[in-house]
């Protein structure tokens, strides 16, 4: 399969001489759902974040389809974030726009600031997000403002608004820390089939191992700002997990 | 900040302040505000002769004033409409330059070099009172309306600025920060981001700021500058009290009606 | 919004709002469209006017320059303690009338509907005339200087502050003041020991918010002849000395600017 995002020689330090990240190589490959584990403060929503530079990189290169992104800025930046899906832990929705208006959000990259303005989207975005609404099992919520829902409602009408943008990869960080079990195991099996169905490469922060390991095509282990496992689920061993996250009494 | 229920206790500790009881610094402030007020009634000229002799005057002041006179009505209308007119001007003019003003000032949006010079001329706008930006402006465009819109749309720019542009700044980046992660061109963040969580706030500085300026463009027409403040003055000094009530009653009734109307379009925009 | 979800069967096309909503919003726009589009055909402006402002503008500033700070030690200064007195005055006097107003306005402390409305009453109507205007009414019973100008600086204030006092009475927790009464306190001594420590650090520092504005506000009295700094300006623009009125001025921004700094420095230690 080919490579669609190549991280080579990752670093970034937010004070100089502090890496929070200190020299990732990761490929991702252009199907299946990579999960990335490891406690908090080691740096995956920081990686995650610096796919679609909402944090800039000290160091090292992303290619992401031939693109270089570490180092564009304006109008190429913004297209390419267009070409990325983003989930994010606590939703992130606009919370006075309709539901219907969030979806749209996902085709702001795509309509001049007028017609946003204007909520002037074209036929078929509209119908894109009914139809995503259906996928998401909102269709009757098009009209209710996003506050009015509950944390899984708003994870599905914020992964949807990624599916809006119709993306090459998608990214989510840690998109079930604020939802309960149950719940979560929804949003990670709609992340999954809409992965699988879209033909996209999905990557998820998420510091549950049951989950990653029951979703996962591949997880990535990450400690100390650097990756210290990255293979197949059922290679997972408690020696891994015990590298990653330290100590073992909450294994038992 | 000591808590009521730790004072509740009979025996009170030694240092320990009395309950309900103000200490002696509260006591010395009280003092020297009081000292103060004594002095400064003395520096004003102010003495029991004169305040009695100016309640002889008022008393004679308000018998001339009753009934209210509204046989110049047509002079009250036409005042009162320029003073609308002046109102609604300047409040449009005022919050169409204060929303880029804002945006420009707010910190969390835009760099250094576009947030200072936008919050230097929000606090210019500020600095003075409308009646002096009012007389600046008679100066430079001559006596009527025109210098009262303008003056007002200073004092609109100065107010809804500053308050727009903090609670631009108070706003939830998340969403934002979710909106420019779709590749958003940054009037669309604006549109879609920022403006959603802040319009609410905004329609209530909007409606301010027009009764606001309604109760201002009634007294810049005191110095030259248009609306029904000249008719006031004019009244004042031909001694025609009877039609300073009238206008009085009028401009107090406006202002309520005003009230009512803001309230109104509060509701259309579900704040 | 959530009735629009009833109203509205899915169909294929989207709507942002339901028919009803769009036609309030469409009238509201219309209505303020008309507003702005009547008040610029009939307002009494002269465009050209307009226009040559910029350059009336720069005249006026090259004629302010270089101030007359000479004037300052002379005249100005003792215009400014008098401002000074009269907005500081102006706010204690408008305490002791707010104060009882505010509790007769706060329905939770007098359960009476007609003194709540006469106390409301009384509030909107001290604050919907401005304070120029209350300042045109007491030189006309005290005559001309600052006692005028302090008398009307409290008119003004007391709607303010006793609307402002009145709304953080009536948000005071019940809790504490049903407490009270099931001890047996007095009406006053639920004021006293209830609402008040309640609401000292809202009456402090709304007293504080009003004195900085009345600084503001007392340095145009002087216009219509209520003293302090508008006085000398009124004097110093009639006889076109213009370096004269830059440095009054200069004044005026320097003692906002200072002011702003004072009220921080005590809204920290206060609150």
């Amino acid at each position: 399969m080919a490579v669609v995002l190549s991280i080579k020689g990752l670093t970034k330090s937010y004070k100089p001489g502090v890496p929070v990240l200190k020299g990732i190589d990761l490929d991702f490959e252009e199907r299946g759902l990579t999960a990335i584990i490891g406690s908090s403060g080691t740096g995956k929503s920081t990686l995650i974040r610096i796919i679609n530079r909402l944090i800039d990189p000290s160091d090292g290169s992303i290619l992401f389809k031939g693109l270089e992104l570490s180092s564009i800025e304006g109008r190429h930046l913004r297209e390419a974030r267009r070409r990325i899906g983003m989930v994010f832990q606590e939703y992130n929705l606009v919370e006075r726009l309709s539901v219907m208006e969030n979806l749209l959000t996902g085709r702001l990259g795509y309509v001049s600031p007028m017609n946003a303005w204007r909520r002037k989207f074209p036929p078929e975005d509209v119908a894109h997000a009914l139809e995503l609404l259906d996928v998401i099992g909102l269709a009757d919520f098009a009209h209710q403002r996003a506050d009015s829902l509950s944390g899984g409602q708003r994870q599905r009408v914020g992964i949807a608004r990624a599916l809006m943008q119709r993306p090459e990869i998608l990214l989510a960080d840690e998109p079930t820390s604020s939802l309960d079990p149950k719940t979560s195991v929804e949003i990670m099996e709609l992340l999954k089939s809409q992965g699988v169905n879209n033909g996209i490469p999905v990557v998820v922060n998420i510091h549950d191992v049951e989950l990653a390991r029951r979703f996962a095509d591949r997880i990535v282990g990450m400690t100390g700002g650097r990756v210290v496992f990255d293979g197949p689920p059922d290679q997972l061993s408690d020696d891994h997990l015990k590298l990653i996250y330290g100590g073992e009494g909450w294994l038992q | 900040m000591t808590q009521p229920g730790a004072q509740a206790f009979p025996r009170i500790p030694a240092g320990r302040r009395q309950p309900f009881h103000s200490s002696w610094q509260v006591k010395l402030l009280a003092l020297l505000v009081a000292a103060y007020a004594v002095y400064a009634l003395g520096q004003l000229d102010f003495s029991y002769d004169r305040f009695i002799r100016g309640l002889d005057n008022g008393a004679r002041f308000l018998s001339r004033m009753f009934p209210p006179s509204y046989k110049n009505w047509d002079q009250l209308l036409t005042g009162f409409i320029e003073s609308m007119e002046i109102a609604v001007l300047a409040t449009f003019f005022g919050v169409l330059l204060s929303l880029p003003i804002a945006i420009l000032g707010a910190r969390n949006l835009m760099p250094a070099w576009a947030t200072w010079p936008a919050r230097l001329i929000v606090t210019l706008c500020r600095a003075f009172n409308p009646v002096i930006v009012a007389i600046v402006f008679i100066k430079a465009v001559g006596f009527g309306a025109l210098a009262g819109v303008l003056a007002l749309v200073v004092a609109s720019i100065g107010f809804v600025g500053k308050l727009f542009m903090e609670a631009i700044e108070e706003i939830s980046m998340k969403q934002i920060e979710a909106v420019r992660a779709t590749g958003a061109p940054f009037l669309s963040v604006v549109t879609y981001g920022v403006l959603p969580q802040v319009i609410g706030r905004l329609v209530g500085f909007c409606t301010y700021q027009l009764d606001a300026n309604l109760r201002n463009s009634t007294m810049v027409g005191i110095v030259g500058a248009g609306g029904i403040g000249g008719a006031l003055f004019a009244a004042f000094q031909r001694f025609e009290y009877d039609f300073v009530l009238a206008i009085l009653i009028t401009i107090i009734a406006v202002v309520l009606l005003g009230e009512f109307a803001s309230n109104y379009v509060k509701r259309i925009f579900h704040v | 919004m959530s009735e629009s979800v009833a109203l509205a069967p899915m169909s294929k096309v989207w709507q942002r709002h339901t028919l009803r909503q769009k036609m309030a919003r469409t009238a509201l726009w219309l209505v303020i469209a008309i507003a702005v589009m009547l008040s610029l055909r009939s307002i009494n402006v002269i465009w050209e006017f307009l226009w040559d402002a910029p350059e009336q503008m720069m005249d006026m500033g090259r004629r302010m320059w270089p101030p007359d700070m000479a004037y300052y030690p002379k005249t100005v200064h003792a215009a400014l303690m008098e401002t000074f007195h009269i907005a500081t005055l102006g706010t204690l006097f408008s305490m002791v009338f707010a104060l009882p107003l505010s509790i007769l306005a706060a329905h939770n402390i007098t359960p009476h509907k007609g003194l709540n409305l006469f106390a409301k009453t009384m509030l909107v109507s001290s604050r919907s005339v401005n304070s120029l205007v209350w300042a045109l009414l007491f030189v006309a019973v005290f005559g001309p200087g600052p006692l005028a100008g302090a008398v009307a600086i409290a008119f003004r204030s007391i709607g303010f502050v006793g609307k402002l006092l009145g709304e953080a009475l009536e948000e005071v927790h019940f809790g504490a003041i049903e407490a009270l009464k099931a001890a047996g306190a007095t009406q006053t001594s639920q004021i006293l020991y209830g609402y008040w420590p309640a609401v000292k650090p809202a009456f402090w520092s709304i007293m504080l918010l009003r004195w900085d504005i009345n600084i503001r506000e007392s340095s145009v009295l002087g216009l219509v002849g209520a003293g302090g700094l508008g006085m000398v300006m009124n004097a110093a623009i009639d006889t076109f000395q213009w370096n004269r009125v830059a440095v009054i001025l200069l004044t005026i921004f320097a003692v906002v600017v200072i002011g702003e700094v004072v009220v921080t420095f005590f809204r920290r230690r206060l609150i």
